[in-house]
């Protein structure tokens, strides 16, 4: 075992600095000069204040030496100095990770355990009124255009309703602290965790469907009925186990997009999180924001694969005893 | 005499609409003794399983009894809730199937998996239930049987995995067995041991058992009595000895007459030119291997030397496991070899490339073992037929025609517009046989082409294939597990183990005079080989 996560250690170190080099070259492949844009906004476009910009921020020395510079910083885990917002970039970073991740975690789960539990409902009830209404339901969901099903989310329980705040992580200026707090931003929580939750569903309840219907048909479930096993204990015990092995590949493919999947919510839902800090880098050429979460977004993906791998050892015997 | 345990009478069962006939079974009626073993043998459809299925309240969705009487003891069986019936399965009759690597749970340890049987009727606590499971696995004879409990089935051949079975089923020492074709799917040393324990056990403890086989050999080693079905009816029942002795319905006699005798079937054929030369083919399997873990390796196939003669039939027998089906692939170059030389005339198909690869390609084909997966399901079988020439060069119009002339050549005319899934088994292994003649070869390699085919289709292929086999004087490389068939048509046998070739030599030495200790223990563990003996 020790060996196997020391083998994934050092794959995932590899690929990561692969990756930050492709994004690096990438983003200077780019048009757009980020010291053009601050001596715009400067209202200052003289030549030489522009080349002292470059000097400063090392933007004159050749292509390959600033890519040195980057990664050898990457490599102590310095992911560089944000030019606009005068902070080191881990430091903005930081800062938003954890409401992008609770947003996005909400989700997933949310979505994880409604598409598995009307997955099973739906195989169990194949060909009945309630297996139609169900995968209706999910694909309606999935259907929908992820920010009009937000913003009519806003308008029924916030606007009409007034069940649920409109956006914001907690409320503005408010002192609320410890359990308050908590409170407070899980109520704000709610609404954009289930949207995205809602979304997300439908292709769990496709799969858990189809592979319970699958897993029913195998040898070993008539060997249960033959020992007189009750049908609860079958479905639960030898069916479900053995249906949710597709399922786990499905949420860990799934789990690596949930950074970048949040964007088009967290700016409906003004949530401040890693999307959005990503949306305004770009608008404003921060090639070190922009930069740092791609990387940081590249590490979760890497981080939630390596989550899959140990779930698939832990669900299937026949992988970790290989 | 005493009373059955069992009694089936007059048992209808529907099948749903739509099906090829209205019944499955059609009144069929049949006891069960304590202490005897009931043969139910037919051909795939016959009824068999379902009758099987219908004892253990087991009967898929939408089929149903709709007539007719199970007693069991005084109880009639037809018509009980499905939690009355749950009540009984496992604890009074209990079931064994055919396919060992499936019947088990992938993801649960053994000894739960024998645990549940106790727990789904109440019985024991938790910790004498997996005490229970270690004793039932010393009693099939599982060698190391704690360590067996805390296996998972992946980690367990067929042969141990259906002993596993077995133990489960007989758990709650139950009356009946029903055994549904439990030995098919084993080697035949495996099997010979798996129908020994069957045997003692029953005695042991006075079960009544039915046995569903499609085999007479293996009738002829267990069956007490044996009932013979043929389209959901039955033809024939009685004693074994006599129904194998002595057959009185045509079915029966047709079924008995198909077996292939254990002797060889002809003289080797007079010694013709060399066509096919194997020198020292060897190919090793290396698996794993990443950044911290070793390179795993398996010898598939060791230093095989073989001479193939224009026109000649030659048998490799073998179980699974020992290298013949890796062979067979390195002769048509579906596999890369490790060492050594394959030529046909002065060309080596190991190492030849590009052009000359292709139409050495064209001189070797070969026919696989399931006819249900090796046929594209969306393709017409005329165009997958002539797909081979189409892609050495004919006219489209041209290869249609001749795939036409080889489905008519095979039995099947007028079939080239039609998908695989229009036809049953057989006639696939025949689109097949067109298949791999379409390229018009000298050599073909038949990997298992008939062991999924019920014996009559399985006659009628074996005599198709050695027709063709004369006609265009082909030379046939025939890989089988039965040595039976081997022994009809094979005008010389090598013997397989691990690999390597312990044996080889004329169908007849090979099958009355084996040299090899493990040839001889394979012909040893033939199902009723002296039922053979005697009608000989």
């Amino acid at each position: 075992m020790l060996r196997f996560i020391l083998g994934r250690m050092v794959k995932i170190a590899l690929i990561l600095l692969a990756i930050t080099i492709l994004n690096f070259c990438l983003i200077h492949m780019a048009p757009g000069d980020p010291a053009l844009v601050m001596a715009g906004e400067a209202g200052d476009a003289d030549p030489k204040f522009i080349e002292d910009l470059r000097a400063q921020f090392g933007l004159d020395k050749p292509f390959i030496v600033q890519l040195w510079t980057y990664v050898s910083h990457f490599a102590t885990g310095d992911l560089g100095f944000s030019y606009r917002q005068q902070m080191p970039v881990s430091e903005l970073i930081l800062d938003r990770l954890p409401a992008t991740l609770l947003l996005s975690i909400s989700a997933f789960v949310i979505s994880l355990v409604l598409g598995v539990v009307a997955g099973v409902i739906a195989a169990a009830r194949q060909g009945k009124a309630s297996d139609s209404i169900i995968s209706t339901i999910a694909l309606l969901f999935y259907a929908t255009p992820l920010f009009w099903m937000a913003l009519m989310a806003v308008l029924l329980f916030s606007v009409q309703l007034g069940w649920m705040p409109a956006f914001g992580y907690e409320t503005a200026a408010s002192d609320f602290t410890g359990l308050t707090r908590i409170l407070d931003i899980a109520h704000h929580l709610i609404l954009p965790a289930v949207v995205l939750g809602l979304f997300f569903m439908a292709t769990y309840v496709r799969i858990t469907r189809a592979s319970m219907l699958e897993v029913n048909r195998l040898d070993f479930v008539k060997t249960a009925r033959a020992k007189g096993l009750k049908p609860s204990v079958i479905q639960r015990r030898h069916v479900l186990r053995n249906a949710i092995l597709p399922v786990v590949t499905l949420a860990g493919l799934h789990a690596g997009q949930l950074v970048g999947g949040a964007v088009l919510i967290e700016t409906v839902f003004a949530w401040p999180g890693i999307g959005r800090l990503m949306f305004e880098a770009l608008q404003s050429r921060d090639y070190n924001v922009l930069l740092g979460v791609f990387t940081v977004s590249a590490a979760l993906v890497l981080m939630f694969n390596l989550i899959t791998d140990f779930t698939y050892r832990i669900v299937d015997p026949r992988i970790r005893l290989k | 005499m005493t009373d059955p345990i069992v009694r089936i009478e007059k048992l209808k069962i529907a099948l749903p609409e739509g099906a090829d006939r209205p019944y499955a079974v059609d009144r069929c009626s049949f006891d069960l003794f304590p202490g005897k073993i009931l043969c139910v043998v037919g051909e795939s459809g016959s009824g068999k399983s379902m009758s099987a299925n219908a004892l253990m309240g087991l009967l898929p969705e939408g089929v149903h009894v709709s007539d007719g009487r199970i007693r069991l003891g005084e109880r009639d069986l037809v018509g009980l809730t499905d939690e009355e019936m749950r009540d009984l399965r496992g604890r009074r009759v209990a079931m064994i199937f055919q396919e060992p690597l499936s019947a088990l749970n992938p993801l649960m340890r053994i000894e739960d998996q024998i645990a549940e049987v106790f727990e789904a009727h109440g019985l024991l606590k938790p910790a004498e239930r997996k005490k229970r499971a270690v004793e039932l696995l010393t009693e099939v004879g599982l060698p190391d049987p704690a360590r067996a409990a805390r296996a998972y089935p992946h980690q367990l051949s067929g042969g141990q995995r259906q002993r596993v079975v077995i133990a489960m089923a007989l758990a709650l020492e139950p009356e009946v067995l029903v055994a549904d074709e439990p030995t098919t799917a084993l080697d035949v040393t495996t099997q010979a041991q798996i129908l020994e324990l069957i045997r003692t056990l029953q005695v042991e403890r006075n079960m009544a058992v039915m046995f569903i086989t499609h085999d007479f050999g293996v009738v002829a080693e267990i069956a007490d009595h044996v009932t013979v079905m043929q389209l959901g009816k039955i033809v024939e029942e009685g004693p074994a000895a006599t129904v194998l002795s002595n057959p009185q319905h045509p079915y029966t006699r047709k079924l008995i007459d198909a077996i292939p005798k254990l002797r060889a079937g002809r003289a080797a054929a007079p010694a013709r030119e060399t066509l096919m030369e194997v020198k020292g083919v060897s190919k090793t399997y290396r698996s794993g291997g990443g950044l911290f873990r070793p390179v795993r390796e398996v010898h598939a196939v060791k230093d095989i030397n073989l001479t193939i003669g224009r026109g000649e039939t030659i048998g490799i027998v073998g179980e699974s496991g020992s290298g013949k089906s890796s062979f067979g692939r390195c002769l048509v170059r579906l596999q890369d070899t490790d060492q050594g030389q394959i030529l046909l005339g002065d060309q080596d198909i190991t190492k030849a490339q590009g052009k000359e690869l292709q139409e050495l390609r064209a001189k070797v084909q070969m026919i696989f073992q399931d006819p249900y997966s090796s046929l594209n399901p969306r393709i017409r079988v005329g165009r997958t037929i002539a797909d081979g020439p189409i892609a050495h060069g004919t006219p489209v119009d041209q290869a249609m025609a001749e795939a036409d002339a080889l489905l008519e050549r095979v039995g099947l005319p007028g079939a080239g517009k039609r998908y695989p899934h229009e036809f049953s088994g057989g006639q696939r292994q025949r689109i097949g046989i067109a298949r791999a003649l379409a390229l018009k070869p000298q050599v073909i390699v038949a990997d298992e082409a008939v062991s999924a085919l019920d014996v009559s289709i399985q006659a009628q292929v074996l005599e198709l294939l050695d027709e063709l086999k004369r006609e265009l004087d082909l030379s046939l490389v025939f890989i089988t597990h039965d040595l039976r068939v081997a022994a009809q048509i094979c005008d010389r046998v090598m013997v397989m183990q691990k690999g390597e070739c312990v044996e080889i030599g004329p169908g007849s030495q090979v099958f009355d005079n084996p040299s090899h200790p493990y040839t001889r223990s394979l012909i040893e563990a033939i199902p009723g080989k002296d039922w053979d003996a005697e009608a000989a």
